[in-house]
């Protein structure tokens, strides 16, 4: 590794989400022509590193040096100035405009504002150089993933980028274009730019990358030559610590005899799910394990009400659910913590009290009016059983911190004495103590009978609490697994090679 | 709460709360400022009388807009309200002069109103259109239902009792201002009280979350588009009984003067925040601008400008309070 000064560099760097604390205090060595891997499990910080390189995120706290030179001011604009340029998971182009057009957009070669003729030789050239397949006059909004991801690529080569950050590059990508984008991720690093490559996917940080920095809770673990690593030297890195939570018991499997709360025969909807099947037991946690984008969160929806399905059925309690909607799954005491808090769960501009309240309205009402002594006392208990904090369900929901806001979410769902609860994502971007609150409310739960569906994205939760669990891939029950006797780095290994699978045969 | 644990500090007035005080009040404070100010400035302006006539003269506007309230905290907006109110008018009138029944005639505008609102909410959540492009064209569709109604001409009311609703008074106060206590009243309950106005609320903060929670969204929709609607009619009555003549222009303008008075009064334009006695305040401050006007012999013709400086500075300083979240 060649010692110069390092093209980007960070020390000491924090950030702080909220409650969470996403980074703290982390180093990062950028060099010229190197691949850099950033790894780690979910909330590692991986990503937030990787934003923070490229502008998008300001740290609290600590230096970011560029060229040895310490930056003041660092934002998307400087950094590209600076050629560094970001990939970001979500990709950020203009569906309405071409290919051509979102490549050059904000860097269109003009005289007084008028558009150069070569322009589309410009365009050839990066092309070529890319060797991607690609129409430069298509609308980007028309292409696929995995094409609208490459015109990200151009769109960084075109502003000549010396640095470029991919955040999870491959994850929407087939094995065939895995390996090409690493065969121009090499091409790239001969040209002397480097590549900053977060990712959750070892076999490819083991191919493509030079140097992997391992995260883990926020931390740098490690950084070093990836010759000297293996996939397992890096998983052990990346969950090798004590445990900050303690789970509670295991629910043991409820008995085959007995009748079910819920069956799920061979559903398949239209946002990817296929013949999806499932059961689940009174007093069963069950998980669902799968990687982000494996159809966990739709098959959770379909069952929910919340899309309908096309073909299969679902069973509830004994009955057939037919014209199955959110509004009937609840009523019938089925209900569906949702993925994504601010999108999808809360109404971040009212109060506590009112979004505890608001999907069991009627249970504290007389004719349509709301009777609010009633609805105050239930909202109160509930923020209290489950130390919300501040305790005051008068406040605007939207200044609570993410822990809180999540407890009043499982709140909002506990007010209507369900018999059955899907969780998605419970402890997302939680504190540890909320966390704590979270797995206990869980088992609880499953102690007075309610069956549960688990989804999260931290496996380990998933496995510590579940009865039972199925693992999920490309919208497909996959299979069914112990979690009593599976590890993490099995459950990691499983889905990863069930992936690849899949990768292969696209 | 019963019991008091946490002790109790003297609640410490900091510059960012008194700003926030000031935005959530800065209607009321410049209601009162402005009555102060006119009150001092002419004798004539604080007397029951010219107060009363103020209030009476705005009603039609102020039902408007206390309905029109429902429409943007649930995340939409009613461009067709002064349409309906034309469609209204005439319709009115026509039924009056065609039935001989002054009864039936004043009926007829909040009846029809609550049919075209519907007929709105419909076109918003069955074709899926946003809000604002479906009241745009369904007012042209409303207007152009006013002028077939009267062929293009007045349509004359002469029957005794037609002007009683808009004209008439109870103890020295007019039947209209009564209505609009009333209906303020009843609306400041529905949207505090009730499920329906929790649901308002909640489609307009968030329709997914709602959604989710198993609120009826879509029916929410063509609720308060209806609402808006029977509210457009009712002014629409009121109105046409004060000149006793339905006409197809009549009511041009109310539209946007609702919206510029709900946003005046504190109402967020994205939908979730807001409440009934705002949009009251929003109307009377600006009649009071218009009166004021009147009263200090100013200039009349720069009244717009000064109104719309007025709202462009509210709306201004709620965004500032936004951008700081």
């Amino acid at each position: 590794m060649d010692t110069s000064t390092p093209l980007v560099e960070l020390s000491g760097v924090s950030k702080r989400f909220g409650g969470t604390q996403a980074l703290d205090t982390v180093d990062l060595e950028l060099r010229t022509g190197e691949v850099h891997a950033l790894v780690g499990e979910n909330g590692a910080g991986k990503s937030t590193l990787g934003k923070i390189v490229a502008g998008l995120y300001a740290p609290d706290t600590g230096e970011l040096r560029v060229d040895g030179e310490q930056v003041s001011k660092w934002d998307p604009v400087r950094a590209q100035r600076s050629g560094v340029v970001m990939i970001a998971q979500e990709l950020s182009l203009v569906d309405d405009l071409t290919v051509l057009e979102n490549v050059f957009l904000g860097v269109e070669a003009n005289t007084l504002g008028v558009l150069h003729r070569r322009v589309a030789e410009c365009f050839e050239t990066l092309r070529a150089l890319a060797d991607f397949d690609l129409d430069a006059s298509a609308k980007v909004g028309d292409l696929r993933i995995a094409d609208q991801q490459k015109v990200e690529i151009m769109r960084a080569l075109a502003r000549d980028a010396r640095v470029i950050v991919m955040d999870e590059p491959t994850s929407s990508l087939t094995a065939h274009e895995t390996e090409r984008l690493h065969r121009l991720i090499a091409q790239l690093r001969e040209q002397g730019r480097s590549i900053v490559y977060v990712s959750h996917f070892l076999d490819a940080v083991l191919e493509v990358a030079d140097t992997v920095t391992i995260m883990r809770d926020g931390q740098r673990v490690r950084t070093g030559p990836v010759a000297n690593e293996t996939k397992a030297t890096m998983v052990q890195a990346m969950l090798g610590r004590e445990l900050a939570v303690t789970f509670p018991e295991r629910r043991p499997r409820a008995d085959a005899s007995t009748e079910p709360l819920l069956v799920v025969d061979g559903i398949t909807t239209e946002t990817g799910i296929e013949e999806a099947s499932l059961v689940v037991r009174p007093g069963e946690i069950v998980g669902l394990l799968g990687l982000v984008g494996s159809g966990r969160s739709e098959i959770a929806r379909a069952i929910a009400g919340a899309d309908p399905i096309t073909a299969g059925s679902i069973t509830f309690r004994g009955e057939k659910c037919r014209r199955w909607t959110t509004r009937r799954a609840i009523a019938s005491g089925l209900v569906m913590v949702p993925e994504d808090r601010h999108a999808q769960g809360l109404i971040l501009q009212r109060s506590v009290r009112e979004n505890i309240s608001l999907a069991f309205l009627d249970r504290f009402a007389t004719a349509g009016v709301i009777r609010p002594a009633a609805e105050k006392k239930e909202a109160g208990a509930l923020a209290e059983a489950l130390s919300m904090r501040p305790p005051r369900i008068g406040l605007d929901i939207g200044g609570l911190s993410g822990g809180n806001q999540q407890k009043a979410l499982l709140a909002k769902w506990l007010v209507g004495d369900p018999a059955f609860v899907i969780l998605d994502e419970p402890t997302r971007g939680v504190d540890i103590g909320a966390k704590a609150t979270i797995y206990q409310l869980v088992a609880d739960l499953a102690d007075r009978g309610v069956g549960v569906l688990l989804i999260s994205s931290e496996h380990e939760e998933v496995l510590a609490l579940s009865s039972r669990a199925y693992t999920v891939s490309n919208g497909r029950i996959a299979g069914e697994v112990d979690p009593a006797v599976f590890g993490v780095s099995d459950l990691l290994a499983h889905l990863f090679s069930v992936e690849q699978e899949i990768g292969a045969i696209a | 709460m019963t019991s008091t644990t946490a002790r109790t500090t003297a609640p410490r007035i900091t510059p960012a709360k008194a700003l926030a005080f000031l935005r959530d009040y800065a209607v009321l404070i410049l209601l009162a400022a402005l009555l102060i100010v006119l009150a001092i400035a002419s004798p004539s302006f604080f007397t029951f009388a010219n107060l009363v006539n103020i209030v009476n003269q705005n009603t039609p506007l102020a039902l408007i807009a206390v309905a029109g309230t429902f429409v943007i905290i649930s995340g939409s907006f009613d461009l067709s309200t002064a349409a309906i109110y034309a469609v209204g008018s005439v319709a009115a009138a026509w039924v009056a002069m065609e039935t001989g029944n002054v009864v039936l005639g004043l009926l007829a505008p909040p009846v029809i109103g609550l049919a075209l609102g519907v007929f709105n909410g419909l076109a918003v959540t069955v074709l899926r259109v946003h809000s604002f492009l479906a009241t745009l064209a369904s007012s042209l569709i409303f207007q152009a239902i006013a002028v077939l109604i009267t062929g293009g001409a007045l349509i004359q009311v002469s029957l005794d009792g037609f002007s009683e609703l808009g004209r008439g008074r109870i103890g020295g106060v007019f039947y209209t201002v009564v209505i609009l206590i009333v209906f303020v009243a009843i609306m400041w309950f529905v949207l505090k009280g009730t499920v329906f106005g929790r649901h308002v609320f909640a489609v307009g903060g968030n329709p997914d979350a709602a959604q989710l929670s198993g609120v009826r969204v879509d029916r929410t929709r063509v609720m308060v588009f209806a609402l808006s609607g029977l509210a457009a009619g009712m002014a629409a009555a009121i109105g046409v009984s004060r000149i006793a003549s339905g006409q197809p222009q009549a009511g041009a303008g109310l539209e946007f003067d609702a919206i510029a008075a709900i946003i005046l009064g504190g109402t967020s334009i994205y939908g979730g925040v807001g409440a009934v006695w705002r949009s009251v305040a929003g109307v009377f401050l600006i009649a009071l601008i218009g009166n004021g006007f009147d009263i200090l012999g100013f200039n009349p013709q720069i009244k717009d400008l000064v109104t719309g400086a007025i709202i462009l500075a509210a709306v201004g300083l709620a965004a500032a309070g936004i951008k700081r979240r």
